[in-house]
């Protein structure tokens, strides 16, 4: 049973009032809110038994160690990837998704080679791609999507081609909520001759992944949308690439021998973590996954899904109001528009009635540009986001509305 | 009107939504700028919304011209031309502006999280300022 009245006490910071009200928090796409587990589980650690994890042969770190590896399990299980090495620790999803272009792309890309991407592409998928295909030679590629922001089948098709050596994806748009069907691009670029790596930095937060299903390449996603800590991010990808590819950065424990005139790297996933790890984030955003488990992706899903058609319905009440981005069977992200008032000035007044959303060209402004717009307000929903929330957004728009409409 | 006057106006009103309903008034009431400076070249950076700030230099003072596509930005950049239009490159440098808009209580609007830009309009002006001597 997912009551999310009962959920929401999980989190301290949407128990918060703010100037004597509630805020409705719909800024999840942007990051997460903790909850409490995610905040002990760290605060645990640092209590009881800190250390440099992978350094010292004492007890402290022994402990820490055996943490930070329990929760490189935890992330392998949550993807469901066929082996523990297969997860690297980052940053963040950027960071894993320059790893690859840094390592994979210089090793494997040439002149004449293409890197194709969507046009919903964050700029972390698209930045990376664009420089390295700068320094390689290779062209960047983007296949175009609907003006409802739909994936269509036949753009990726004829974009596709035998010059094409790696897909970069998202799974799900952080600005349209538009889900791509990763499986079926997955099986058209590896028949192609193509590897595909996948952003899944918006659809780990709503939905089940399963890598070995999916059969991707490459997957990045972030702690902190997924309800972890800041600081930390996952590159999943296939051991026998991986296995391929020389280190992104070098020092720390990444080696196996070290001489003044030379040095072998250690084996994955070691080679890809230089320097000491973010450990104590590392087994923070472990905990966030298992909470997401722990409810149940399936009901995180469920009731995500209901509240999205809530959501949109009511947005629709609003007159003058223009979502951005409606394929069909999208997430819960909602950009949009009201009448020609600036995104800036509708944030304005949401935030003085405690409603957070995003503003802006949201990291992917060749995106916004392409649906007619330099900037757009986008609300978006987390597993404890209620329909008390959207009724919030939907009085502040209102009030917004009448505020700028000239008098 | 100067800006002990626009301080009065704005000590009579209760509640946020008077006082912005007037700061766009002051947008709407600014100096049209022509549209031939809406271009690349007078884009303030930083903004989230276009900022334009367009430069006249006088003999004995600099005239300030500007617009934004977002009304309330708009209404700032109306007040901040009160508080630097058509003084001397000395007179805008002694400029305290942070203390002008606590008093507007309109500070909020200054502080750097705020993505309006006005914090890089204002060291624009003061730039321009710099420049001119």
């Amino acid at each position: 049973m997912f009551d999310v009245y009962q959920i929401r006490k999980d989190f301290p910071l949407l128990n918060r009032p703010l100037n004597g009200r509630p805020v409705a928090f719909l800024d999840t796409a942007a990051s997460a809110q903790k909850p409490q587990c995610v905040l002990d589980k760290m605060m645990q650690i640092y209590q009881t038994c800190y250390a440099n994890a992978h350094r010292g042969s004492y007890w402290f770190a022994e402990q820490i160690t055996e943490e930070f590896e329990a929760a490189r399990q935890t992330v392998r299980a949550f993807i469901n990837a066929r082996e523990t090495r297969e997860i690297i620790w980052t940053r963040n999803a950027t960071e894993s998704i320059n790893l690859v272009a840094a390592t994979w792309g210089m090793q494997n890309l040439r002149a004449g080679d293409e890197v194709l991407i969507s046009e919903a592409e964050h700029h972390a998928n698209l930045v990376p791609w664009q420089q390295i295909c700068a320094k390689t030679g290779a062209t960047l590629r983007v296949f175009a999507i609907a003006d409802d922001g739909s994936y269509i089948e036949d753009e990726f098709l004829r974009a596709l081609n035998s010059s094409t050596k790696l897909v970069a994806v998202t799974a799900m748009s952080n600005v349209l909520g538009t889900i791509f069907p990763i499986k079926e691009i997955a099986v058209a670029a590896h028949r192609a001759g193509a590897k595909i790596l996948v952003d899944a930095c918006q659809f780990a937060v709503h939905h089940k992944i399963d890598v070995q299903d999916m059969d991707c390449d490459f997957l990045a996603f972030s702690g902190h949308k997924t309800y972890g800590p800041t600081g930390i991010g996952v590159l999943y990808g296939k051991a026998e690439i991986l296995s391929t590819m020389p280190p992104y950065q070098f020092g720390g424990d990444m080696i196996e021998h070290v001489t003044y005139q030379h040095t072998t790297f250690a084996e994955i996933p070691a080679r890809f973590e230089a320097g000491t790890s973010a450990s104590v984030q590392a087994i923070g955003m472990a905990e966030g996954l298992k909470y997401m488990q722990h409810l149940g992706l399936e009901n995180i899903m469920q009731h995500e899904r209901e509240l999205t058609a809530y959501t949109t319905a009511r947005l629709n009440e609003v007159p003058n109001l223009k979502i951005i981005g409606t394929a069909p069977n999208k997430g819960g992200v909602f950009s949009f528009i009201v009448n020609s008032i600036h995104p800036q000035d509708l944030a304005f007044v949401l935030n003085k009635e405690n409603v957070a959303v995003r503003t802006g060209h949201h990291c992917a402004e060749p995106l916004v540009n392409r649906m007619g717009y330099t900037s757009l307000a986008r609300a978006s929903l987390g597993l404890y986001s209620t329909k008390e929330d959207i009724d919030a957004l939907i009085n502040a728009l209102l009030k917004a509305e009448k505020f700028f409409r000239e008098n | 009107m100067d800006i002990d006057e626009l301080i009065e106006n704005f000590s009579f009103f209760e509640n946020w939504e008077e006082k912005y309903q007037y700061v766009i008034d002051l947008g709407r009431r600014l100096e049209p700028l022509d549209e031939a400076f809406k271009t690349e070249q007078w884009l303030v950076k930083g903004c989230q919304s276009q900022v334009w700030l367009v430069p006249q230099f006088k003999p004995d003072c600099i005239h300030f011209c500007g617009d934004s596509d977002a009304l309330l930005v708009k209404g700032i950049i109306a007040i901040v031309f009160t508080i630097y239009n058509d003084k001397s490159a000395d007179e805008i440098k002694k400029v305290d502006v942070q203390k002008i808009f606590a008093k507007l209580g309109l500070e909020e609007n200054l502080t750097p999280s705020r993505r309006n830009g006005m914090m890089s309009m204002i060291e624009k002006i003061k730039q321009y300022a710099q420049n001119a001597k």
